[in-house]
């Protein structure tokens, strides 16, 4: 077990009132899965991902990431997790415009205190594994958006993380990046990467192996896609 | 860390403009410290050089009346100060940092000098003791020096310096020539020649600005051991001692003063006077110093703010670049350390302009106003570890800050 979701409530403070937000979510994903969390805005979804990618914590429940239990963790060692077993995707990319593809990429390597001199060499090879090796010292400006979403991939392998998180990680591409997006975590599911994609396109959730839906802060396993389907 | 230097200096780099102007008050602050002290460095040096004579490291101890040396020649040697023996002085040069030390006994006089028609109108004779010439520092150029036996005998030979032999001979060879003393007949058998450029002009404070150098004054030396024969014994001895560094000379004439004294009784005790002097001088330039260092302090706090201000700016700008690091797993320290290197780089750099400026300025204030101009090593370090400082004091605010921003909300700001 990967990840394991334990009633987790998570309320927003507004003016003294607490508005719920998840209501009583429990999940679980093996180590190797492809998983969608679908639903419409405001459903909680974006709640859902900060706390599954430790950015934040539930207001009560239970979480474990590959054996940690989360709510027990201090700010640095939340870092330290975010930093060893989880790999953030973005829609807007969210790559250093000053840095270079590569220089891109080794950044979390820095954060997780890899040895300099081998910084280099992991992070032509995570690039390597998302097709860009010809485009290491492009600067993001250089690139086009499909090109920045494999370098934000490449970013998020390269500490070998327990899972990729990608939130809306077609959203800012045409049809056709996008298309080779989804392909490539298709490509490194294969391999093993276990993959948790957050969306609201379900051409995008269609092509995972497993589906949520979320609505209203609950969440719901999709019948017709449950199970191990091929 | 080495890789934060580089993104600061880049960062200030892609921003010219902006650091230039948040700079700005680092610049002039340290800057206008730089110029202060260059230019009070250099008055110190030169009032050093012009009483206790630069490189020369002699220091003389004479009978002290109220921390002046007293004046003798009516009055003749008070009771109770006996002749300098040799036992004294050599226990002086065993003091540490005494390179060499001998008595002498000294008098102004206005033509009392002669040769021929010739006089000297403003002349110290001088009765010396053996290694006097090597304690000052003096060469031999024409002639001969005394030889030991010379010294306590009461054989009547000189030895002048370059003035007097200018003023005296005319471009005759002096060796050899008779010259009167106090009415004395003295056979001049040598010439000495000062070998420090700039020796000791004056006795004091009170001289140096009442004589201001408009004199040339000549020297003429006799064997300690002929002094009787013209003044009888109403002059006091004094003792000339070298030591090895300038900033010793105070300790080792009080500890030479003490040696004397303890043959001493009476009202009249054996003290330095150079010290006082210099002490008097170096508080009162220090003080001078102190309170322009502390207006232009004022500038550099200024500059903090300014620092700080922009820092904040630059927090802001990049909340989605602090966001994106913690999410990737940086640390509060990582981004805390980001950002004070950052500001410590920026402040350090207009830290270095400020000293480039500041010597200009010393330099071109020097040109305009004759002022001396020195640079202290002492001060550019200060000042880069200053700067450096104030970057990290104002830009701890603003960096901790940025360490404290929640990723979510940071992301969501696109």
């Amino acid at each position: 077990m990967i990840l394991e979701l334990k009633n987790i409530y998570k309320d927003y403070e507004t003016d003294a009132v607490p508005v719920p937000v998840l209501k009583d979510v429990s999940l679980q994903v093996e180590k190797g899965e492809y998983v969608a969390i679908m639903g419409p805005s405001g459903s909680g979804k974006s709640t859902l991902m900060n706390i599954i990618g430790c950015l934040d914590l539930p207001t009560s429940g239970e979480y474990y990431l590959d054996g940690e239990n989360v709510l027990s963790l201090s700010d640095n060692a939340l870092s330290d997790i975010r930093c060893r077993k989880v790999g953030f995707v973005f829609q807007q990319f969210q790559l250093l415009p000053g840095e270079t593809a590569i220089q891109n990429v080794m950044l979390p390597l820095s954060f997780s205190n890899t040895p300099r001199n081998k910084r280099r060499d992991i992070a032509a090879e995570a690039l390597a594994r998302v097709g860009l090796s010809d485009r290491m010292d492009f600067y993001p400006r250089q690139l086009s958006g499909g090109q920045k979403q494999r370098v934000a991939i490449a970013r998020a392998l390269v500490n070998d993380p327990s899972i990729i998180l990608a939130d809306e990680p077609t959203g800012a591409l045409d049809q056709k990046s996008g298309k080779s997006v989804m392909e490539l975590f298709e490509k490194l599911n294969d391999e093993g990467v276990t993959i948790v994609i957050i969306t609201h396109d379900k051409n995008v959730a269609a092509r995972a192996k497993r589906l949520l839906h979320i609505i209203d802060g609950e969440i719901y396993e999709d019948e017709g896609t449950n199970g191990n389907i091929g | 860390m080495l890789e934060n230097i580089r993104l600061a200096l880049r960062g200030i780099w892609s921003h010219k403009l902006r650091s230039i102007l948040t700079m700005l008050g680092v610049i002039i602050g340290i800057a206008s410290i730089i110029a202060i002290v260059s230019i009070v460095e250099g008055t110190n040096k030169k009032l050093e050089t012009s009483l206790i004579g630069a490189g020369n490291n002699v220091t003389t101890v004479q009978v002290m009346q109220d921390g002046w040396a007293y004046e003798f020649e009516y009055n003749g040697v008070p009771e109770g100060i006996p002749q300098v023996n040799d036992e004294s002085i050599e226990r002086i040069k065993g003091i540490e940092g005494v390179v060499n030390a001998a008595k002498y006994l000294q008098r102004q006089g206005w033509n009392v000098v002669y040769y021929g028609d010739a006089t000297l109108s403003n002349t110290f004779i001088r009765g010396i003791g053996d290694g006097y010439f090597q304690t000052l520092g003096y060469s031999l150029i024409l002639g001969r020096n005394f030889a030991e036996d010379e010294f306590n005998s009461g054989k009547k030979v000189t030895v002048i310096d370059e003035n007097a032999m200018d003023a005296l001979f005319n471009g005759e060879d002096p060796v050899g020539k008779v010259i009167e003393i106090q009415q004395e007949p003295y056979i001049v058998i040598g010439v000495v020649k000062d070998e420090n450029k700039e020796e000791k002009e004056y006795e004091s404070i009170t001289d140096y600005y009442m004589y201001g150098g408009t004199q040339t004054q000549s020297n003429v030396y006799i064997p300690a051991g002929t002094w009787p024969i013209i003044y009888q014994y109403d002059e006091p001895e004094s003792v000339a001692i070298k030591v090895e560094e300038t900033k010793m000379m105070q300790s080792v004439a009080e500890s030479a003063a003490d040696i004397l004294n303890e043959r001493v009784s009476g009202d009249y005790q054996y003290g330095a006077q150079t010290g006082d002097s210099m002490e008097e001088l170096e508080t009162l330039t220090n003080a001078i110093q102190l309170m322009l260092v502390g207006i232009a302090s004022l500038s550099l706090l200024v500059g903090g703010i300014g620092v700080m201000n922009i820092m904040l700016v630059s927090v802001t700008e990049r909340t989605s670049e602090i966001g994106l690091k913690k999410a990737l797993g940086a640390k509060r320290r990582v981004i805390l350390w980001q950002f004070l290197t950052e500001s410590a780089v920026l402040t350090s750099v207009g830290g270095v302009l400020g000293i480039i400026l500041g010597i200009i300025l010393a330099k071109v204030i020097s040109i305009v106003t004759g002022l001396p101009f020195g640079i202290s090593v002492t001060w550019i370090i200060i000042s880069v570890l200053f700067s450096m400082g104030i970057g990290i004091l104002f830009g701890a605010m603003p960096a901790s800050k940025a360490s404290k921003l929640s990723p979510i909300d940071a992301l969501r700001r696109e």
